[in-house]
């Protein structure tokens, strides 16, 4: 039987119906078309389903909806409300040519910024911890190690 | 892409509605604190439950809370992230922590806890072998009431556990470390970070100056369950920790060990390392006892 949750998906309420055996991934790309939560590996493994949910970023993949009433989630299209301005991640990552076929990107920007907003001055080494349950089969991870780190200066500069 | 197969999910507001539907529903009840294993299974196909029990609406079950006379207790829905992170558990069981942070990957760890990683009963877990070392004690409530029983009396085989039919453990509770007591976990995997421990050893010592005068030391990912290297503890215990002896320790602690070979690791590897790690974790446990 369904159970009707409500929740906020990027600041805007929602309230939907939702079958038990539902993940958090098939609402938000199924229901309400936030397609830029991928679904990857579904297993909590590769991380291209990342979205934050009360400001903590998680596998929406291994997240049950029925378990999300009442939570606030973020996910990539939040990054940039209006769709005009970029977040100083989502510029980092174009910046710095982080970005080839864009599978893994937005699961890594909403890595980026569960570490970001914990520790804005991370090193390398951080860096590289923090986005070790996001995989990237183009790229490799020089270039977003470097956009990561370009963005957490440029948010520090924002907060001045 | 795998999809889970149909369940009912419950949330119930206390332990002991908890309890009574595990009663109630039987065998075809699953309980979920994380999920992050729980769902896996479902979506393998390895189970089918009809019923899903979550414990996440159960008010003080994420607690952490430390008492310098009765130690920690860690909540059965507390977080991997949290505990990696608590400050107390920092300072005071370290070694918990590290298993902890050691435990998956961010997203992960943001979601799974502790006591999930126990009850999953995976002979690879992370937690498992530093609580073991530790003395810790599982809180388990049940339709007979509540009752303690020893993490090390816990684990029967890979998945399977002491618990018997609508029992649900509440939390575990590590005692307080005896005073020059140091503890030490290492851990090895093919890729480092986020794959299952392929070989892994934990420790605790208490020393008297350079003599062991106690030690609780577990291998992991090499039997059914974390198994405890008895015979090679009384190669230590009681004596003056040296090269040599580590050397005979660490051997004998292979010996002891039934390591199979999977995926992860050959057999081989394993009984090597498990040598290797028990001279390492004895030698930087003891470090850390002597400050």
């Amino acid at each position: 039987m369904k159970q009707v949750i409500k929740l906020s998906v990027n600041g805007d309420p929602y309230t939907v119906a939702v079958d038990p055996c539902q993940t958090l991934n098939e609402v938000l790309r199924e229901e309400l078309n936030l397609t830029g939560v991928k679904l990857g590996c579904g297993s909590g493994d590769c991380g291209a389903c990342t979205v934050h949910v009360d400001g903590r970023a998680v596998s929406s993949c291994l997240t049950l909806a029925v378990e999300m009433d009442g939570k606030e989630i973020l996910t990539a299209e939040g990054l940039a409300p209006s769709g005009e301005t970029l977040h100083p991640i989502q510029e980092a990552f174009i910046d710095k040519g982080a970005i080839q076929c864009g599978f893994c990107t937005c699961g890594m920007e909403m890595s980026a910024l569960n570490l970001l907003q914990k520790n804005p001055s991370p090193t390398e080494t951080e860096i590289r911890e923090a986005i070790s349950g996001n995989l990237c089969r183009c790229t490799g991870y020089t270039k977003i190690v470097e956009a990561i780190s370009a963005a957490g200066e440029k948010m520090r500069e924002g907060d001045r | 892409m795998m999809r889970l197969s149909h369940f009912d999910f419950l949330a119930p507001a206390t332990i002991e509605e908890a309890v009574g539907l595990l009663q109630s529903k039987g065998a075809d009840a699953r309980l979920m604190a994380g999920g992050t294993d729980l769902l896996m299974k479902i979506k393998l196909g390895a189970i089918k439950p009809g019923f899903i029990i979550s414990l996440k609406k159960i008010g003080g079950l994420d607690q952490i809370s430390f008492d310098p006379t009765t130690g920690l207790t860690i909540g059965a829905t507390a977080l991997l992230a949290d505990v990696a992170d608590h400050p107390d558990i920092l300072k005071h069981y370290p070694t918990v922590a590290q298993a902890a942070r050691g435990t998956a990957n961010v997203q992960v760890r943001n979601m799974g806890t502790v006591i999930g990683n126990l009850c999953n009963a995976s002979p690879a877990s992370d937690n498992a072998p530093t609580l073991l070392a530790m003395e810790a004690v599982l809180h388990i409530a049940g339709p007979e009431g509540k009752r303690k029983l020893p993490l090390d009396q816990f684990f029967k085989g890979p998945g399977m556990t002491a618990l018997k039919p609508s029992e649900i453990v509440t939390a575990v509770g590590v005692p307080v470390l005896p005073p020059n007591a140091g503890t030490a976990y290492i851990s090895l995997s093919a890729r480092g970070k986020l794959d299952c421990t392929a070989v892994g050893a934990a420790v605790m010592v208490t020393m008297s100056g350079d003599v062991c005068k106690d030690i609780r030391l577990f291998v992991a990912s090499c039997g059914p369950t974390p198994l405890r290297a008895v015979k090679a503890e009384e190669i230590i215990r009681g004596k003056q920790i040296s090269d040599d002896l580590l050397a005979q320790a660490g051997s004998q602690a292979s010996q002891e060990s039934r390591p199979i070979t999977d995926l992860r690791a050959s057999g081989e590897y394993r009984t090597k390392m498990i040598s290797v790690l028990t001279e390492r974790v004895i030698t930087e446990a003891s470090k850390k006892a002597r400050g």
